[in-house]
């Protein structure tokens, strides 16, 4: 996949990403992404594009456990997350989403730059802007195969169970 | 091979696997919480799972806490969408006014020594204190729960936390845990257990363990375990009739960190607006005028919380002229407990406004919400901007004392001043 970076500093918790009073009028994805960000940058929610990709420092998602703050996330058609660490529970939340979580380095990376990531072995970035190669923790197998069917919905609509 | 934590002996006997730290295993679960935040997620993907039945309905337990009671029409649509699956099903279901999934799951003994026990919110790390692995989920997690009964989980690296002395007088266990936040960072424990032990855990009953475990994911951590002891089995007594057995690390166990947390060297701390590891001793910020004051939460609305709150109102000469003290027991539990001794009534004349048993204005999805440019200081565990439903609030998070001890002087100050 490629797409435009979105860059954000570290830190970054969940009620941040969408603030916990938004989730008491609706749950859909499609209304929470009108508030992404808020807090953080009133204008940004409007200027996101399919095929984005949020680029952050460490810690992102931090806080709260709650689900809209990776589900408002991927109905924006935003398809992965870059930062060199996340909070668990975003983590796991993306993965059972299908959102991909790419744990890198992501200091090289400026708003705006075009970035590859490449999924077929492993994980890695390409920086098209910069040329430059960015290495990517691999992804467990259970992770792997939870993302590749499309999230956790998908998966267990498939095997109607995990399948260890 | 070396010997083993506390998390990977847990994690290793709920998957049958041979779990090392760094190993992702599928673990079979004992309980599962989901919240009026949670559960309404958790039910859409439960449906769009294509789940049917629920596999163990005694796994599961609902709470109504986070908008208790339920602030506008569309929230407590989510209450009636829980109350109808919850019957549908045959799951408990705490409802409004009960308190704090939290506080309940330990009240109702559902947490003992050895169990893993799982909650769609991040403070479910609470429940480490009773030698559980407890740890925070998503939503889609619990529906995969109560359709299949297991989750799957990266077993974590620990951090070995020693605790050694007695905490002296005025100085409390969220001071342990503040202090604690602000050595290791809000990200400093990310995807580790703490395990806490050492010569100063007699010196800590269960209410004193819950405080630390539900810091431990401020300090991004998966779980914080304590060993089992005396005081775990004592609270345990009348609340369970789960046979179990504590769960010990072994001597040659392998961590990650070893940090150690003198209790008897410790001063009542702070952690300033918006971070809850911007942490400094309360003194070094005495004299920050305050607004509003809160007590309450699954960190510090607990009797004895109430207690120690109460006692330095009393010894202060009362509240304030310009501060709103707003009192939220963690469950009705508690609330009938101080009800019954006589601190209710100590409050009310006092002038606090008592809230609703639940998650109340933590997280501004019900409650008092500050106004613009108040300064709040809380004794819960969180201090975002925005946190309590008002990003033009700024919030102080610190024990019930020192919360207190400022709602006295109207600015803050340490309680063992305001209490000579």
């Amino acid at each position: 996949m490629t797409g435009r970076a979105r860059v954000f500093a570290s830190d970054i918790n969940t009620d941040y990403i969408i603030a916990s009073r938004r989730k008491r009028e609706s749950l859909d994805p499609q209304v929470l992404r009108r508030y992404l960000f808020e807090e953080l940058d009133p204008d940004f929610a409007a200027s996101i594009e399919p095929g984005d990709l949020l680029v952050a420092g460490k810690n992102f998602g931090c806080g709260s456990a709650m689900e809209v703050a990776v589900t408002a996330v991927a109905g924006a058609g935003i398809p992965a997350v870059l930062a060199p660490s996340f909070a668990r529970t975003y983590y796991r939340n993306a993965v059972n989403n299908g959102l991909l979580p790419v744990v890198c380095d992501t200091r090289a990376i400026h708003e705006g730059d075009r970035l590859t990531v490449l999924r077929d072995q492993g994980l890695a970035v390409r920086n098209e802007t910069t040329g430059e190669a960015i290495a990517a923790a691999a992804l467990p197998k259970i992770m792997w195969e939870i993302i590749e069917a499309g999230g956790l919905v998908p998966y267990f609509r498939r095997h109607g169970d995990f399948r260890v | 091979m070396a010997g083993k934590t506390i998390s990977e002996k847990i994690l290793s006997a709920k998957s049958g696997e041979d779990a090392r730290a760094g190993d992702v295993v599928v673990c079979r679960v004992d309980c599962a919480l989901g919240t009026d935040g949670s559960a309404p997620m958790a039910i859409d993907y439960f449906e769009a799972m294509g789940g049917e039945r629920i596999r163990d309905p005694r796994q599961i337990v609902f709470a109504l806490d986070h908008y208790a009671p339920a602030p506008s029409r569309n929230t407590a649509a989510l209450h009636q969408r829980m109350r109808e699956f919850a019957a549908l099903h045959g799951v408990a279901l705490f409802e409004v006014g009960e308190g704090i999934g939290h506080q309940l799951i330990v009240e109702s003994g559902r947490a003992v020594p050895g169990s893993l026990v799982v909650g769609a919110d991040s403070h479910a790390v609470t429940y480490g204190a009773l030698n559980a692995f407890a740890t925070g989920i998503g939503s889609s997690d619990l529906a995969a729960i109560m359709i299949g009964g297991r989750i799957w989980l990266r077993v974590p690296e620990s951090i070995k936390i020693t605790l050694t002395g007695r905490l002296p007088a005025g100085v409390y266990p969220k001071d342990a845990a503040l202090s604690l936040a602000g050595r290791l960072g809000s990200d400093g424990a990310t995807y580790q257990a703490l395990e806490f032990g050492g010569p100063g855990l007699p010196g800590l009953d269960l209410e004193d363990r819950l405080v630390l475990s539900n810091f431990a994911v401020e300090m991004g951590a998966k779980n914080g375990i304590f060993p089992a002891d005396e005081g775990t089995f004592a609270y345990l007594h009348g609340r369970t009739a789960t046979p179990f057995a504590p769960v010990t690390p072994d001597a040659d166990a392998r961590y990650s960190r070893e940090i150690s947390l003198e209790l008897d060297a410790l001063a009542p701390q702070v952690a300033l607006p918006h971070r809850v590891d911007r942490v400094t001793t309360l003194a070094d910020a005495a004299g920050t005028p305050v607004q509003m004051v809160y007590l309450g939460t699954c960190t510090g609305g607990r009797v004895r919380d109430f207690h120690q709150a109460r006692d330095v109102l009393k010894a202060g000469g009362g509240i304030a002229r310009g501060v709103q003290l707003v009192v939220t027991p963690a469950s009705r539990a508690v609330l009938e407990t101080l009800t019954r001794d006589g601190t209710l009534a100590d409050f009310i004349a006092l002038g606090a406004v008592i809230g609703t048993p639940g998650c109340g204005s933590c997280c501004g999805t019900c409650g008092a919400i500050p106004g613009d440019g108040v300064n709040v200081i809380s004794t819960a565990n969180r201090n975002f901007k925005g946190r309590m439903g008002n990003g033009q609030a700024a919030i102080y998070l610190a024990s019930p004392a020192s919360c207190a001890a400022a709602a006295v002087r109207g600015a803050i100050a340490d309680p063992r001043e305001v209490v000579p």
